[in-house]
């Protein structure tokens, strides 16, 4: 495929701008190297996120690409907060807008479906994905739509809506650029704002090579892209439907909003005569007032842009056209009722939280083998399954930088923390952890034997082979070195240098 | 289905954990608004990919005309400007993929953003803000908002039933970070500060 390549493209002045998801400087990798692929999935057995990890890490230039990647834009987010004086109360307003919409859940729910329905839009209630799927063929299948555009929306990968439609025979067409290359690839998106970041821009090349014919040596972005253009424009214009997600339902106008930035929703919504929106129950607030508290935090927080090129809002048809919107429940209410996990609703999925998180950065979202990855996913996944997803919570340094940044104020580490505990609690720990958490609660339940273990553990730490610490059996260890080990404990510094004199002191 | 209605409600009803939780009051954060508007708004803009004509006080449509510089079909949608094309009440959604430029008015804009609004009173068919290769904007000046908060107290929310806020040209950086305009929508967007008469 030849793509046109057009001025704009070659613009020198955009290399010197860095909104929606740029880099703020130059990234390039520059070798070509096998992309390593997700988690093996072996069907309801705990996922391995550890091994999968492992091979994202061997391969030295995507992690090293991607590690950059994030941080540069967790480094674009910090930049944008310190240009709003508010930042802090925007993001107490945004938990507080949140908490109190789920704590009247079912008031606001039933306030959008009235003020929706006068609008004309046509609301269905799904009690899970499969639901979802059956009640969007059905709408499909009465109108004879056999090709229906689609804009990327984190609740059909929940669904596995592409495959269900696949097996109907409806061809379903990403829009989002990055969405386009993972269904091409036939892989999940990797993260939620910007689900092709694991890939090398020679990995797309390929991609595209194989699928829509552009030529396998050229991997510059800007012809990628174009040709992608190129290829899915014919698509839009004879799509019978169009299908997006919804970032915000706001129920007192009865308006669902949609943030891209390619305007890819826009085309999906505004080009075919049939709109089905899927969106999950939690994403509701009340008013337009609370709206702009979170316009101001979505992209900010992704990103580091001050907002997406595109925040649309549809509240009813258009003349001559249909409008659907299915509110998908998929656990969402069941987890309302989890006294330490509820607040996990709060989250608006701008990605944040991976970007931070030095686990993500260097293992890759399709890793964790589930929908979500990343800190959010550590705490969102068990509550699909808790056997399969039981590991994951283990993925996590501790180091609480996804609680800091979550424009929501969802406290992360603190619920990942608590998973461990659930999960020890309901016996879903591995064999491995269960011989290692016996041993040090023997060792940590006797203030005697612990003492007696400290100069042991120290000298052991220095002398031990390296091996013995960087084993299979310590996850820790990778990619990671210990500091060194001081030369005697607290105990001994303390008996000899300050016991005399506090003692000194008392008396 | 109605079933799933009354269970998923049932259920979230059941599990009120948390207690009622008050509604917070949202201000508007414009006291430290600067008084000149238009040169933060077009900060904002080119900061988003977005340009600003010049205006010209004798011939008020040249800068748009010098705008145009590939052939292709202009579509405008304002009085103001005399295109190839107009929107008739025949026109359909895919009509406007030959556009090369369109030519429309903003409803409003923000400041702190350099976002546009749009509706379908200024758009005509929803497709013209988005399958045309470039768009021309008329703005007038006495009609941009502060920030978002002021924003959303404008009529247009609760008047139309699509609105939409684009804020620069169409954008996408999936590939390595790389930013490319023109991912799906429109290539380049242009503003012309023009009052409205």
């Amino acid at each position: 495929m030849t793509a046109e390549l057009h001025e704009e493209l070659t613009d020198p002045h955009a290399d010197q701008l860095d909104h929606g998801a740029a880099s703020s400087r130059p990234l390039k990798s520059r070798i070509s190297e096998p992309q390593p692929r997700g988690a093996k999935i072996h069907g309801n057995r705990p996922v391995d996120q550890s091994e999968a990890a492992n091979r994202f890490m061997a391969a030295t230039e995507h992690e090293a690409m991607h590690d950059a990647r994030l941080w540069d834009l967790r480094q674009k987010r910090d930049k944008e907060m310190h240009g709003i004086e508010e930042w802090e109360e925007l993001r107490n307003l945004a938990s507080g807008i949140k908490e109190h919409t789920l704590s009247k859940l079912d008031y606001y729910l039933e306030l959008f479906e009235k003020n929706a329905t006068a609008n004309g839009i046509k609301v269905h209630w799904a009690k899970d994905g499969a639901e979802n799927n059956a009640i969007v063929l059905e709408i499909l299948r009465s109108r004879g739509v056999e090709r229906l555009i689609k804009s990327k929306s984190m609740l059909t990968e929940e669904c596995g809506f592409r495959e269900f439609m696949a097996e109907n025979n409806v061809e379903v067409i990403e829009t989002d650029l990055g969405e386009r290359i993972q269904q091409l690839d036939d892989e999940a998106p990797s993260h939620v704002v910007v689900p092709a970041v694991h890939k090398l821009r020679t990995d797309v090349a390929s991609v595209f090579a194989k699928t829509i014919g552009s030529d396998p040596d050229n991997a510059d972005a800007h012809y990628l892209t174009e040709c992608q253009r190129e290829a899915t424009r014919p698509l839009i214009l004879s799509a019978q439907a169009g299908m997006t997600g919804g970032n915000f339902v706001v129920a007192e106008t009865g308006t669902f909003v949609v943030c891209t930035n390619e305007g890819n929703a826009d085309l999906s919504a505004n080009t075919p005569p049939l709109h089905i929106a899927s969106i999950g129950i939690e994403k509701l607030i009340p008013g337009l007032d609370d709206l702009a508290v979170f316009i101001r935090l979505l992209s900010r927080s992704a990103l580091g842009s001050p907002i997406t090129q595109y925040t649309s809002h549809f509240r009813g048809p258009r003349k001559g056209s249909e409008m659907h919107v299915v509110l998908v429940d998929n656990g969402r209410s069941a987890r309302l009722g989890m006294e330490k996990f509820w607040p996990g609703l709060k989250c608006i999925r701008c990605g944040a939280c991976m970007n931070t998180c030095p686990v993500f950065r260097r293992s890759g979202g399709l890793s964790y083998g589930a929908t979500y990855a990343g800190p959010i996913g550590l705490i969102i996944d068990p509550t699909f399954n808790v056997h399969k997803y039981r590991n994951l919570p283990y993925s996590s340094t501790m180091n609480g930088s996804c609680t800091n940044v979550c424009p929501v104020k969802i406290n992360i580490h603190e619920q990942i923390a608590d998973w461990r505990r659930t999960l020890a609690g309901e016996g879903e720990i591995s064999p491995v952890k269960k011989v290692m958490m016996k041993a040090a609660g023997e060792v940590l339940a006797s203030p005697v034997v612990y003492r007696a273990s400290l100069p042991l553990g120290r000298s052991a730490l220095r002398h031990l082979p390296h091996f013995m610490l960087y084993n299979k059996l310590n996850t820790w260890g990778r990619k990671r070195d210990i500091p060194e080990t001081p030369k005697q404990t607290f105990n001994e510094w303390y008996r000899k240098n300050r016991k005399q004199q506090d003692e000194g002191k008392k008396s | 289905m109605s079933g799933s209605r009354e269970a998923i409600l049932d259920t979230i009803r059941k599990n009120h954990v948390q207690g009622e939780r008050a509604r917070p009051n949202v201000p508007l954060f414009d006291q430290a608004a600067p008084a000149d508007l238009n040169a933060l708004f077009q900060k904002s803009l080119e900061r988003m990919g977005g340009k600003m004509l010049t205006p010209d006080a004798v011939d008020p449509m040249a800068p748009v005309r010098q705008a145009i510089v590939k052939s292709g079909p202009v579509l405008s949608c304002v009085p103001a400007f005399e295109g190839d094309m107009k929107i008739t009440p025949q026109t359909k959604p895919t009509d406007i993929a030959p556009v090369e430029y369109a030519v429309l008015r903003a409803a409003f804009g923000v400041a702190e953003t350099g976002s546009l609004c749009f509706t379908e009173k200024q758009l005509l068919v929803n497709t013209t803000g988005f399958l045309p290769q470039h768009l021309i904007i008329l703005l007038d000046p006495s009609q941009i908002v502060y920030n978002l908060h002021n924003a959303y107290q404008r009529p247009e929310w609760t008047q139309a039933h699509y609105a939409v806020f684009q804020s620069g040209p169409s954008a996408t950086a999936d590939i390595e970070g790389v930013l490319v305009h023109g991912a799906q929508g429109v290539r380049s967007l242009s503003v012309l500060f023009h009052p409205a008469s």
